[in-house]
């Protein structure tokens, strides 16, 4: 047979049919739009890191280095009042020592595909204007399998660079800047080597602007001509097919070669920081929406209390215990809780659902919004409302139980 | 004979900047098998004395003893536990469950004791139901039914756990004669089948079913013992 505390719940809800429908609406539209909304921001979040990330390296090894080396002698006497001053530091060859050993041990890791490049200064000249871009000059069939930069070609074809010498792929933005298309021929000029007539092979559309109109891509082999750097590499990309790797990667490459490694969780802190603050303004502006949801519980249970107080009263007289006085309420509003978490499930998923077939601004034809449901924000939003519902519950129940219900005799008498 | 029920200088003030007094000092024994109303004039503290022997109120000084055994200092739950064994309650209103059937309301005490199976509540419900002639009303709402009626469901329910002691507070206020001298006849017969009944009444007439009456006057007992000699009507 049902505990008696839990029929009695059922009996205060079932006469009130209208006022808990109405409370459990309440619990569902809260956890719904949380979901809806939680799930449209994750969607957002992933297709954000998948545009930058994926048509980037996840690991970007650079001739840079983080700290000046030491000097030998502090490094002989940590501990000692050494001063070096006047210090001529050594001028080697920029670049990357030894990239071809690096990338033959870094392809030979599984999950692990990594290429050449060397980055520098070209200054395009189309019309009798300049343009400024980053030069860089990479290995088109291994660069392929670091970037996804093919998938981003608006017109002819990036692998081009692999059979034309003097090939180009420029960023659509910059392509109609110059006003050229592809087979077009641009002069190119640098410090070191003067001036080079380049062929435009391929145009992409990352959607990127730092990428569409600053990026120049030519053959590595082209652009250690034009820099009068020959054979040298300063940059080594890396792509991973498990990109939570990147950071221990990142660290062991650093570690083991010195040269500065970062993962893209480093070269995009700024917009992870952002994202982290977004979630936050997100959930509690959708948590405060499952808060509201709690008054119209309190609300309602405050209501039956009332009503009840002599039904309180006689139960208290035939000596039913104030615990079970509390489960009385506690259950209404659990049971409202439940309810409402369960419809708001349903029609969170509907609203994601429905979200995802709005379409969205992403320039292709055909996409929608990004929605992403995660079971996190399932069981989230659910402990939130009941925690709402059991807490509005909570404080009429309480005052329930410790109502005299001697008290309410005597008024009725 | 030992008393079922022995209330022992019985005081109950209602603390407060000025303290007010509901009931001084009042001894009393109850036995099995008897009937006791307890008269006064409104606000004499009738209802007050009858809390503290139902063990609704803990008393200010003094003792109930129930079978000899002292409750004092017993917590509200001890004193709640004693309540769903020994006693049934009825009150000028009816005080049933507007969302149970009066076969519910009367299971309540039942339920809450849990000595019985479910069948059994059920079947002992209805057993006492049919025995105040509301069988045919087992399944209705409170809203349902009329004030004697609702009033019987109440006594049904009183008796749920087949109480030795019945205490009744102003029963037949709310009713008109008829189904008052009937409720009165009820007690008479619990009475009559051996349990302890008190009933606070202002109605004389109705309380000439007792064979003892208290009269309380200013929350004390008054000289005269029974009703025949403090009666208006005076035979």
């Amino acid at each position: 047979m049902t505990p008696l505390p839990l029929s009695i719940a059922f009996a205060h809800l079932m006469a009130r049919k209208r006022q808990t429908a109405v409370s459990i609406g309440g619990v569902m539209v809260g956890v719904a739009i949380f979901i809806g909304i939680g799930g449209m921001m994750n969607g957002f979040h992933s297709y954000f890191l998948s545009q930058l990330v994926d048509t980037n390296p996840h690991i970007v090894m650079s001739d840079e280095i983080r700290v000046a080396a030491p000097q030998p002698l502090t490094i002989l006497h940590p501990e000692g009042a050494v001063e070096v001053r006047r210090v001529l530091p050594r001028d080697p060859v920029r670049g990357i020592s030894g990239a071809s050993a690096i990338l033959e041990t870094l392809n030979a890791m599984d999950g692990v595909a990594a290429a050449p490049s060397l980055l520098g200064q070209i200054i395009l000249r189309r019309a009798g204007r300049d343009y400024a871009i980053t030069g860089i000059g990479v290995d088109a069939p291994r660069e392929e399998r670091v970037t996804d930069i093919v998938h981003d070609m608006v017109a002819g074809s990036f692998a081009a660079l692999a059979t034309e010498p003097n090939g180009l792929v420029i960023g659509r933005q910059l392509a109609d800047k110059m006003g050229v298309g592809v087979g077009d021929s641009v002069v190119a000029t640098t410090t070191a080597a003067g001036q080079t007539s380049l062929k435009i092979v391929g145009i992409f559309h990352t959607g990127i602007d730092a990428e569409d109109q600053y990026w120049g891509i030519v053959p590595l082999a082209r652009q250690q001509a034009m820099q009068n750097r020959p054979r040298v590499v300063n940059e080594i990309h890396i792509r991973l097919a498990d990109i939570s790797r990147s950071i221990p990667l990142a660290q062991a490459i650093e570690r083991r070669w010195g040269f500065k490694s970062a993962p893209w969780e480093e070269t995009y802190a700024r917009v992870l920081d952002v994202f982290a603050l977004q979630d936050k303004i997100i959930y509690l502006t959708t948590t405060s929406i499952l808060v509201v949801a709690g008054f119209g519980i309190f609300s309602v249970i405050s209501t039956i209390v009332m009503e009840k107080a002599r039904d309180i009263a006689i139960m208290r007289s035939i000596g039913m215990p104030a615990p079970s006085v509390v489960a009385i309420f506690l259950v209404e509003g659990i049971v409202v809780g439940v309810t409402g978490m369960i419809l708001g499930w349903f029609a969170g998923w509907g609203l994601g659902a429905t979200l995802h077939l709005v379409p969205a601004p992403t320039g292709n034809a055909g996409d929608t919004l990004p929605v992403k449901l995660t079971p996190l924000l399932f069981s989230a939003a659910g402990a939130i409302a009941l925690m709402s519902a059991i807490g509005a519950a909570w404080l009429p129940a309480r005052k329930a139980a410790r109502a005299d219900p001697l008290t309410i005799i005597r008024g009725a008498a | 004979m030992t008393a079922v029920l022995e209330a022992r200088g019985l005081t109950r003030i209602l603390p407060g900047p000025q303290p007010t007094t509901l009931v001084a000092d009042v001894d009393a024994r109850f036995e099995a098998a008897s009937f006791t109303a307890i008269s006064g004039p409104s606000g004499s503290g009738k209802s007050s004395l009858l809390y503290l022997l139902g063990l609704l109120d803990p008393p200010t000084a003094g003792n109930v003893l129930l079978d000899a055994a002292s409750t004092s200092g017993l917590s509200s739950e001890a004193r709640g536990r004693l309540r769903l064994e020994h006693f049934g309650f009825v009150f000028q209103f009816h005080f049933l469950l507007p969302e149970l059937t009066a076969l519910d309301n009367v299971m309540l005490p039942m339920r809450q004791l849990a000595r019985l199976a479910p069948s059994s509540m059920r079947e002992r419900a209805r057993w006492l139901l049919a025995s105040l002639d509301m069988e045919a009303e087992a399944t209705k709402v409170p809203a349902a039914l009329s004030g004697g009626q609702r009033q019987r469901v109440a006594i049904a329910r009183a008796l749920a756990n087949d109480p030795r002691l019945v205490l009744a507070d102003e029963p037949t206020g709310a009713l008109d004669t008829k189904n008052g001298a009937a409720v009165f006849a009820i007690f008479r017969r619990l009475a009559d089948e051996g349990r302890t009944v008190i009933v606070v009444t202002h109605d004389d007439q109705l309380a000439r079913n007792a064979e003892r009456a208290i009269h309380i006057v200013d929350g004390r007992v008054a000289r005269q013992p029974t009703f025949q000699v403090s009666g208006p009507i005076g035979n």
